[in-house]
């Protein structure tokens, strides 16, 4: 007896690329700002970053109501946190948060491929990277979505970091100053925007330092 | 993305892991427990109705009643695929299913000597044929006396070693004792079996040392749990037990331990596409886990097989132009 398949699905790709880049004192995120679906464009201006604490941005690629959904479980938990321990949540700890928001819906998963970036408690960039079930790991850099197979290659070649694993240790951030890395994301959208269909239009990039949060637009190719 | 449940069957999965993992944890759903616990008892119920699968029982023969009458109700459907011709079914069902099932693309492995015990992984995940990470920590850190491997969905792996070092935490405050291994893995085990069949994908080794000495334990996601002195587990097993098998010895001394285990993630690594990074070695001894060594395979290569420069026989030299 064949099973029969629903016709029906309750996901959609939106498509959309987004990286982050850890420093010594800074952390970059950035994302496109094309929304997609088959091959309509639905937006050329849609933000897929979210500040979810003072120092931890989320940027995330794929279903974005899904996206939409877990932002908000996210901040409303966030704001639950300061109420009880007066105080914003530390990045590593927003990172666990993610991870168990993520594996509490194993068996119908939020279609959210996200990257976390931010500073930690000493004050150096970090970046966590997540499967769509809540799978994650602090890295130096990271891509995800529909552009991440053509930029994390490019990413490992200019900015390899040590494994973490190494013993002895050796610092997985980049040596990189804050405006080289901005550059590196900024070439990496224009090269991702070339060869995949889902990327392009606009990037939006966040620059999270000791100093506060600044916000930078780079315009991209729209077809 | 398919989503391959029906809409009844997500809703009471759901609300199961709630109930499993999340009341106890996280006091915000104090409030609501209420609410969930009697939603969970209304579906327990549910549950308890459950619908059994016969497909493993129906057969195309015809079936004889006590009367040589013909027995077609609904119990023998006809089959919807024409049966191969062969004379060991049963057999050629189990290689089949086999077949299709994915292999856990990593490589892990443990065992027991004089000293303690010696835990070793590589750290590449894919995802199918992208390699997704070079740096994932497949040896997770229990507590401080306990490790845990991964193998299989690194998401399933990573949450319920987590949740089981909550469990033996509240153990610890329970009984003012540490838990053994054994009440650990069969913790653990106990979880995976209640959710056996949902698609979780988790083939682990429960390392640690108790009152008892050294403890080594194999669990995975089909409920299985195995008691032994020496495992390797995912896809580069098969080379990793070939070099394990044929330098174990129960009296290796540390170094030597660790060596063997080095060299038996590399040779996996060398050979199984689905394995590579960096290969980390943990030791686990009376006073609890230190980590050891982690080596990128790579590197790894060269310190074992060094590359020698070739012998020149005939030397060219340059043309000179007049």
């Amino acid at each position: 007896m064949t099973k029969e398949h629903a016709n029906w699905s309750p996901y959609d790709n939106n498509g959309g690329t987004c990286v982050a880049i850890a420093g010594a004192d800074y952390c970059v995120i950035a994302a496109d700002t094309r929304m997609s679906t088959g091959y309509s464009i639905l937006t050329r201006d849609y933000s897929k970053i979210c500040k979810l604490a003072d120092k931890s941005f989320m940027a995330s690629s794929g279903f974005q109501a899904d996206v939409k959904a877990l932002q908000k479980v996210l901040s409303s938990r966030h704001l639950i946190y300061q109420h009880q321990h007066n105080k914003q949540m530390s990045c590593p700890a927003m990172a666990q948060l993610l991870s168990n928001t993520l594996y509490y819906k194993r068996f119908f998963p939020y279609y959210a491929f996200n990257v976390l970036g931010g500073l930690d408690s000493e004050g150096k960039g970090c970046v966590f990277t997540y499967d769509a079930v809540g799978s994650y790991e602090r890295v130096g850099y990271s891509a995800q979505g529909s552009g991440a197979t053509l930029i994390t290659p490019f990413l490992d070649n200019q900015l390899k970091s040590p494994s973490p694993l190494l013993l002895p240790a050796k610092d997985a951030v980049t040596p990189l100053s804050e405006a080289e890395a901005v550059d590196l994301v900024k070439t990496c959208f224009s090269s991702a925007t070339e060869r995949d269909i889902y990327t392009g239009d606009s990037v939006e990039i966040i620059i999270l330092n000791a100093n506060g949060v600044r916000r930078e637009s780079e315009q991209l190719r729209k077809d | 993305m398919r989503s391959t449940t029906t809409g009844s069957n997500i809703g009471s999965q759901v609300i199961l892991l709630f109930k499993k993992s999340l009341s106890h944890t996280f006091n915000l759903l104090s409030v609501k427990s209420n609410a969930l616990t009697i939603c969970s008892t209304l579906l327990d119920q549910k549950v308890k109705i459950m619908k059994f699968d016969f497909s493993g029982l129906e057969s195309s023969a015809p079936l004889y009643g006590l009367n040589n009458e013909l027995l077609s109700d609904g119990f023998s459907a006809a089959p919807s695929f024409d049966l191969p011709v062969t004379s060991d079914f049963d057999d050629f069902q189990k290689n089949s299913i086999q077949m299709v099932k994915p292999a856990k693309g990593t490589t892990t492995l443990a065992f027991i000597f004089k000293d303690g015990v010696m835990v070793a992984a590589d750290s590449r995940a894919s995802m199918g044929g992208y390699i997704s990470s070079q740096s994932v920590k497949k040896i997770i850190e229990i507590n401080p006396y306990m490790l845990g491997t991964m193998a299989g969905g690194a998401a399933d792996c990573q949450f319920w070693h987590r949740n089981l070092g909550i469990k033996c935490r509240l153990h610890e405050l329970a009984n003012k004792r540490r838990i053994s291994v054994t009440g650990a893995s069969k913790l653990l085990a106990n979880i995976l079996y209640s959710y056996r069949g949902m698609g979780l994908s988790v083939g682990t080794m429960i390392a640690g040392w108790d009152e008892k000495g050294p403890g080594l334990y194999y669990v995975d996601s089909e409920g299985g749990r195995l008691k032994g002195t020496k495992f390797s587990v995912g896809s580069g097993s098969p080379y990793a037990y070939g070099v394990l098998d044929s330098g174990y010895k129960y009296d290796l001394t540390i170094d030597e331990a660790a060596e063997l285990a080095r060299r038996a993630i590399y040779h996996a690594t060398f050979r199984d596409g689905a394995s590579g990074g960096v290969a980390s070695v943990y030791h686990v001894g009376p006073n609890g886990w230190t980590k050891l060594s982690g080596d990128d395979v790579g590197e790894l290569h060269y310190s074992y097989y060094p590359v020698e420069p070739a012998t020149v026989e005939h030397e060219m030299t340059e043309a000179v132009v007049a």
